[in-house]
C-alpha cells in the first residue's frame, strides 16, 4: 500500500516537472503563433525573408550532416577497431565541441577567416567570403555538431566488439567490403540516430551562427536568427509563427529519434541472444 | 558472412595473417586511411581554428590579459554564469534521478511519450526555447503572471536565467543514468527485499551508489552546457550589466565593438574552464566503464 503511494507520488512529480518545464513552453509557442488567426500565421511563414532563411537553414543542415556523417564513420572506425597510443586523447579532442560555448565556436572562425584572421589575405586574394556569408555559417554548424555521429557510433561499435570484422579480414575481405557487409548492418540504426540528432542541432544552432552570420536579412539569416530579429522588433506573433514551424520539425525529429532508438534497442537485444 | 565465404575460393588471406603476426594493430584494414581522414578533418574543423585563439592572443601582454579578464563587469558575469549554472544543474540532478527511475522502472500511460519528450531541449532550436520561456515567465505570461501577483519577477532576472539553463540541462542527467538503471541487476534489490530492507533504504544503499557516478557525469555535462549556453538564455536574461549578463554574452558584445583582444581573452578563460570539466568527466567516465566491466 505504502509502496504504491510512493510510486504514485514519484510519477506525479515527474509528470508535473515535465509538464511545466517542457510542455508549457511548447504550448506557449503554439498559442502565440495562432493568437491573431491563421491569416497572420500564414503571412508570417510565407514572408519572403522567412522563406529565404528556411532555404539557408536547410542548405546548412544538409552540408553539416553530410560532413559529420563522413567524419563520424571514419572516427568511430579508427577509435574502435584499432589499438594505438593516444586514443584517449583523440576521443577527448573529438568531444571538445560538446564542452565549448557555441559563441566561442563562432568566434574562432572569425579569428581565422575574419578581417583580423590569419587566412584573410588569402581569402581576399581569391575573393572568397567565409565570415558573414553562408560558408561561415556552415563551418560553425559543422564545428558545433562534430561529435554527434561519431560519439553515437563509437559507443555502439565498442559494445559490439570487432570479432566479426577480424574474421572477415582473415577470410580476405577488403576494408570496404567488411564495412558494407559486416559493420554497416549492425550500426545502421545507430547511424540514423546520430544523423537525426546532428540534423536537429544543425537546424536550430543559434549562438555560433549568430556570431558568424552578420545578420544580413535575406542573405545570411537562418531561421533561428530570423526568429530572433522578429522577437526583438516586437513582432511577437510572427516570431512565434516561424518558431512553430521549427517546433513542428523538432517534434518530427523526436518521433524519428524514438523510432531509431527503438529499433536500435531491439537489435541490441537480438544480438545478446 | 557465410555468403562471403562461399564466394571466396581461397579461404584464408595469407597477407592478412602476416599482418596479424607482424603488428599488434590487428587484421582489420584501413587504419591509415581512417586515422588520416579523422585527424585531418578534426584538425581543419576544430583544432586549427581553436589554436587561432592562442595565435590571436600572442599580441596581448599577460598584464593586459589579466586586466581584461578581471574587469568588474566580467567578474560579475562569471558570478551570474557560475551560480545559475550550478543551481540549474543541481536541479537537473535532483529531478533527473527520479525521472530516469520512473521512465525505466514504472509502467504507466504515456510513458513512451514522456520518455521521448525528455530530449526536447536537444531537438528544439535554442532561440525558440528562449523566446518561449521569456514570454511564458514574463509578467504578462502564463506562469510569470502568477508569480507577479506575489511580487516575484522571473523573466529578466537571475531566476529566469536559471530556469532557461534548467530547461537546457534536463536530458543530460536522465540520459546518463537510464542505461545504468536498465543494466542494474534486479537480484541485488530482491536480495535486499528478502533481507527486509525498506524501500528507501534499498534505494539509498543499493541503487543510488550504482547510479551515482553516471549521475555526476550527467551533472558535469549539464553544467558545462549551461555555462556555455547562449540562445535560450539571452532572451530571458534581459542582459542588465552587473546583474543579468552571462559570460558568453560579453564575448558577443566585445565582438560587436570589434574589441577582438577582449573577446578572445574571455574566450580563453571559458575554454580553459570547459577543458577542466571535460577532462574530469572523461576520467569519471572511464571509471564508470571499469565499474560496468568489473
Amino acid at each position: 500500500m505504502r509502496q504504491k503511494a510512493v510510486k504514485t507520488i514519484i510519477i506525479l512529480t515527474c509528470v508535473l516537472f515535465v509538464a511545466i518545464m517542457l510542455i508549457m513552453p511548447l504550448f506557449t509557442v503554439i498559442t502565440y503563433a495562432f493568437r491573431q488567426g491563421f491569416k497572420v500565421f500564414f503571412s508570417a511563414i510565407a514572408d519572403e525573408y522567412a522563406v529565404k532563411a528556411l532555404k539557408l537553414t536547410l542548405l546548412t543542415t544538409v552540408f553539416t550532416v553530410t560532413v559529420n556523417t563522413v567524419f563520424g564513420l571514419f572516427a568511430s572506425w579508427s577509435v574502435t577497431k584499432f589499438q594505438f597510443r593516444g586514443k584517449r586523447i583523440l576521443t577527448t579532442l573529438i568531444d571538445i565541441p560538446f564542452a565549448i560555448s557555441p559563441v566561442i565556436a563562432g568566434l574562432i572562425f572569425i579569428l581565422v577567416f575574419g578581417r583580423i584572421g590569419w587566412a584573410y589575405p588569402l581569402l581576399k586574394a581569391y575573393d572568397v567570403r567565409i565570415v558573414f556569408a553562408a560558408p561561415g555559417i556552415i563551418l560553425a554548424s559543422i564545428f558545433v555538431t562534430l561529435p554527434f555521429v561519431s560519439r553515437e557510433l563509437t559507443t555502439l561499435m565498442q559494445s559490439q566488439g570487432s570479432d566479426e570484422e577480424e574474421a572477415a579480414a582473415l577470410f580476405g575481405a577488403k576494408g570496404l567490403t567488411i564495412f558494407r557487409k559486416v559493420t554497416l548492418p549492425h550500426i545502421k540504426w545507430g547511424l540514423l540516430y546520430g544523423v537525426i540528432l546532428c540534423s536537429a542541432r544543425a537546424l536550430g544552432e543559434f549562438g555560433a551562427v549568430s556570431v558568424v552570420s552578420g545578420h544580413l536579412r535575406g542573405k545570411t539569416n537562418t531561421l533561428p536568427l530570423h526568429v530572433e530579429i522578429l522577437f526583438n522588433e516586437f513582432h511577437l506573433t510572427a516570431a512565434f509563427a516561424v518558431s512553430s514551424t521549427l517546433v513542428a520539425i523538432a517534434l518530427v525529429i523526436l518521433v524519428l529519434r524514438n523510432l531509431a532508438e527503438y529499433r536500435l534497442k531491439k537489435e541490441e537485444n537480438a544480438d545478446v541472444r | 558472412m557465410t555468403k562471403y565465404i562461399k564466394n571466396n575460393e581461397r579461404k584464408w588471406d595469407v597477407s592478412a595473417m602476416i599482418r596479424l603476426k607482424k603488428r599488434s594493430r590487428g587484421v582489420i584494414p584501413g587504419f591509415r586511411l581512417s586515422m588520416g581522414v579523422t585527424i585531418t578533418m578534426l584538425s581543419l574543423i576544430a583544432l586549427i581554428p581553436l589554436l587561432s585563439v592562442l595565435l590571436n592572443l600572442s599580441g596581448v601582454t599577460p598584464g593586459e590579459f589579466w586586466r581584461i579578464v578581471t574587469d568588474r563587469q566580467l567578474v560579475a558575469s562569471y558570478k551570474v554564469s557560475l551560480s545559475c549554472a550550478l543551481i540549474a544543474s543541481t536541479a537537473n540532478f535532483l529531478f533527473g534521478v527520479p525521472l530516469a527511475w520512473t521512465l525505466t522502472r514504472y509502467r504507466f500511460p504515456f510513458r513512451r511519450a514522456l520518455d521521448g519528450l525528455i530530449e526536447l531541449p536537444f531537438a528544439l532550436p535554442t532561440a525558440v526555447a528562449g523566446i518561449s520561456l521569456t514570454t511564458l515567465y514574463a509578467d504578462t505570461g502564463l506562469i510569470g503572471g502568477l508569480f507577479n501577483k506575489i511580487d516575484v519577477k522571473i523573466s529578466y532576472t537571475t531566476i529566469g536565467i536559471t530556469i532557461a539553463m534548467t530547461f537546457i540541462g534536463i536530458p543530460f542527467v536522465v540520459r546518463s543514468i537510464q542505461p545504468v538503471l536498465e543494466k542494474l541487476d534486479v537480484r541485488c534489490e530482491e536480495a535486499a527485499v528478502t533481507l527486509g530492507a525498506s524501500g528507501s533504504r534499498i534505494f539509498f544503499k543499493v541503487i543510488f551508489p550504482e547510479i551515482f557516478p553516471a549521475a555526476i557525469a550527467g551533472f558535469g555535462l549539464a553544467f558545462a552546457r549551461c555555462l556555455g549556453e547562449y540562445g535560450s538564455v539571452v532572451f530571458i536574461a534581459g542582459n542588465i550589466p552587473y546583474k543579468t549578463q552571462i559570460t558568453p554574452l560579453l564575448i558577443v558584445s566585445k565582438l560587436e565593438q570589434f574589441n577582438y583582444a577582449a573577446a578572445t581573452s574571455i574566450a580563453l578563460v571559458m575554454i580553459i574552464f570547459s577543458f577542466i570539466i571535460l577532462f574530469a568527466i572523461n576520467a569519471l567516465q572511464s571509471k564508470i566503464d571499469a565499474m560496468a566491466r568489473g
